[in-house]
């Protein structure tokens, strides 16, 4: 006999609140796009929690795309970032393009993996933090549980970027870990535009894994100076423009 | 001495009585230059040397002005600081190195700092004070690292002097042909305890690191100190982070009468074998808070070994600042700003104060120098990078070179081989011509470098300069390179 809708919300709240515990609640981050915030749970990321972001193809090694659409993310909270990475070519100008502002951003520089790690977890425990980043190649089960259970009892959003350095242990990410959601973006061609040049970046967005939701893809195009991700308008659809000289001529 | 010094050139002698002989106890360079040597007699001296400037020896200012060089490195560098009369000073820098980026980086730190002040210095870092007392001062170069495992190879050729044995003695052994360290360590020691005492026996262990040594640290003067002595000795990191916690209140109550705040702490272990543990912390603003401090240096205890047990602690705050009250909310309505200097003091302990920083812009149109680093708690300037030129998110650094297909001057490559692998350009914008900066060298007065930005046909983009405007050769070498990875 199917379930009254009602009764399966009440149902729903009362889990989460069991689930929930002592665990502060501090609400989501939503991305303003709907048809992405629809897929998550709660209808954003949540905050108090680890997500983690790696690139694809060429990306799982540079991890470029995947440190942008973090920075888009925490772009749009308020309060300092702890930024912990073991290779130094991060280059702060983009971060402040995609809305990251440099007097937000403290970096750590660590040698190690277990260094990082460690920097990582101090800094979701502490709770005055806007968000932790971190960059990192092996994620276990162990360590990103310890990361899962620290960002929730502080409430500060922690991502970890995957990055690897060759192409053969990318497959790492198909391992289990403790993470609320694991996306995956992977540069695509850049918005067409009416001139020869390059447009406004497009990104392959895919939520690999959602905690109590479902996997989806999408075509986003990248960060704004606000940090915002948008979808790409889709030229077919619209009316017929209004044709100017220069097109008549190329065609 | 002021204006009246001798110039450098001039030769300065020491002359001191050696006892009933007055001899020479210092020489400059510039006597030394002229064939002066230390245990001259100094009429000999004064003979050979036409213009010598002979000035009384003080060895008791000498002392205090090494104690007060000794206080000096205990607040710069480590905890534990002896003085070895007449010319040295001990550190033991096990536990610390990290703080300044390594040893090496460390030594050479010292070495500056030193210069600068006008001392000259030789610097031997080993696995025992022994071995760095030798290596310090028979090594020509003024810094010296030894490894763990060449301490036997290392110590083996030096001459018997640099075992801190008295004079006589080493003379003595040089009469009987040993020269050199490594000859003394093969000879059985029956003998030689027989005619020298145990003296020689216990100096090669302590060399070798056979034994330990304990060093006996200085302590400096009005330095909000606390102890704690055990009736029985403590070994559980639980029980030392107890007495930690008891520590820390008792200094905080000695900080705030003074109305001070810590800025760099050093917690000593005394162990029963006589050997000390030492943990040293600093925080990024003055700090009385009991909580955090604990949390400081217990965060550090597993770093330490308790050996057989502790017997005393000692807690001293050898760097403290005024610490005045301030009231947590600013203003009504204003967003309250989360005190982050905690953290940041946990990280800079554990990674090293230099690996933790902000970025801030610096007006330059050069990527590399466009970002200068600033210590994280530096007030926000709200400064950023102008945001109308696209900048990639990941830089090499330096950048590499890359083989392209372009037409000159102006044109961005039609493929080029990165890393081995082959690019179709799709599309590609610029160039975004960037000079060199005139005013910092003469080779940059006409450098010039074309980036474009460019998409290949999987649709990854990249930041590709070329070294030069394409026509003239004095503006590059026409080369292409790949900068950055864009998003």
């Amino acid at each position: 006999m199917p379930t009254a809708p009602v009764q399966m919300d009440s149902l729903r709240e009362q889990i989460r609140r069991i689930e929930a515990g002592s665990r502060v609640s501090c609400g989501f981050l939503p991305f303003g796009i709907t048809d992405i915030d629809d897929r998550l749970p709660g209808g954003g990321l949540a905050l108090g929690a680890l997500h983690e972001v790696a690139g694809g193809a060429n990306g799982a090694i540079d991890g470029a795309a995947a440190a942008l659409f973090a920075a888009g993310i925490l772009a749009r909270t308020h309060g300092q970032v702890l930024w912990c990475m073991s290779r130094r070519d991060l280059f702060a100008p983009a971060l402040a393009q995609a809305g990251l502002h440099p007097d937000r951003v403290i970096y750590a520089e660590a040698g190690s993996d277990t260094a990082i790690l460690a920097c990582f977890e101090e800094g979701l425990r502490h709770g005055g933090l806007a968000g932790v980043v971190a960059e990192v190649g092996k994620l276990g089960m162990t360590p990103s549980r310890r990361l899962q259970l620290a960002a929730e009892a502080s409430g500060t959003i922690g991502i970890a970027i995957r990055r690897w350095r060759r192409q053969t242990e990318a497959a790492d990410f198909g391992q289990p870990t403790a993470s609320t959601t694991r996306w995956r973006v992977t540069a695509l061609p850049a918005s067409p535009l009416p001139v020869p040049g390059v447009g406004r970046p497009r990104w392959q967005v895919e939520l690999i894994r959602a905690r109590a939701g479902e996997s989806a893809d999408f075509e986003v195009e990248a960060c704004d100076e606000e940090g915002r991700i948008a979808i790409p308008a889709k030229l077919v659809h619209r009316p017929v423009a209004t044709v100017d000289g220069s097109e008549r001529a190329v065609a | 001495m002021g204006r009246s010094a001798p110039s450098l050139d001039t030769p300065v002698v020491l002359i001191g009585h050696e006892g009933r002989r007055r001899v020479v106890l210092a020489a400059d360079q510039a006597a030394r230059r002229a064939g002066l040597t230390v245990g001259m007699p100094a009429t000999k001296a004064q003979a050979l040397v036409e213009d010598l400037v002979i000035l009384d020896a003080d060895p008791e200012a000498d002392g205090a002005a090494l104690h007060r060089l000794a206080v000096w490195m205990q607040r710069h560098y480590a905890p534990l600081v002896t003085v070895y009369h007449p010319d040295g000073l001990v550190l033991d820098i096990s536990g610390v190195a990290h703080l300044f980026g390594g040893e090496a980086a460390m030594l050479k730190d010292m070495l500056r700092k030193l210069a600068s002040v006008g001392c000259g210095a030789r610097i031997a870092a080993a696995p025992s004070y022994g071995a760095a007392h030798a290596l310090a001062r028979c090594v020509a170069t003024t810094t010296y690292i030894l490894a763990e495992d060449k301490v036997s190879e290392a110590l083996d050729l030096l001459p018997t002097a640099a075992l801190r044995l008295p004079g006589e003695m080493v003379a003595a052994l040089k009469k009987l042909g040993f020269e050199r360290i490594g000859e003394l360590n093969a000879t059985p020691r029956a003998p030689l305890a027989l005619r020298f005492g145990s003296m020689i026996g216990a100096r090669l262990d302590q060399a070798y690191g056979r034994v330990s040594e304990p060093l006996d640290p200085i302590i400096p003067p009005e330095t909000p100190h606390v102890r704690k002595n055990f009736a029985e000795p403590i070994g559980a990191p639980e029980t030392i982070a107890r007495y930690t916690g008891v520590l820390v209140e008792q200094m905080a109550a000695e900080l705030e009468v003074k109305g001070l705040g810590a800025r760099k702490l050093d917690l000593l272990l005394f162990r029963v074998d006589n050997h000390i543990e030492a943990i040293r912390v600093g925080t990024s603003r003055p700090v009385r808070d009991v909580k955090r401090l604990t949390k400081l240096l217990c965060d550090r205890i597993e770093k330490v070994d308790p050996g057989f047990g502790v017997e005393t602690m000692t807690l001293t705050a050898f760097v403290a600042e005024p610490l005045t009250y301030r009231a947590s909310v600013s203003a009504l309505g204003e967003p309250e700003v989360k005190d982050v200097s905690g953290l940041i003091d946990t990280l800079s302990n554990r990674i090293g104060e230099q690996q933790l920083y902000r970025l801030t812009p610096v007006e330059s149109d050069v990527p590399e120098r466009a970002v200068r680093r600033v210590t994280p708690l530096t007030p926000a300037s709200g400064a950023s990078w102008p945001a109308y030129w696209p900048r990639p998110t990941r830089l090499l650094d330096p950048p590499e070179a890359v083989e392209t297909v372009a037409l000159l001057p102006d044109h961005p490559p039609v493929a080029f081989t990165w890393r081995g692998m082959r690019r179709r350009v799709a599309r590609a914008d610029g160039p975004e011509r960037i000079f060199g900066e005139w005013w910092k060298s003469d080779i940059e007065c006409s450098a010039v470098r074309d980036y474009f930005q460019i998409e290949d046909d999987v649709g990854e983009r990249y930041w590709l300069f070329r070294a030069g405007d394409g026509e003239d050769q004095k503006t590059g070498s026409q080369r292409w390179f790949l900068h950055g990875v864009f998003a």
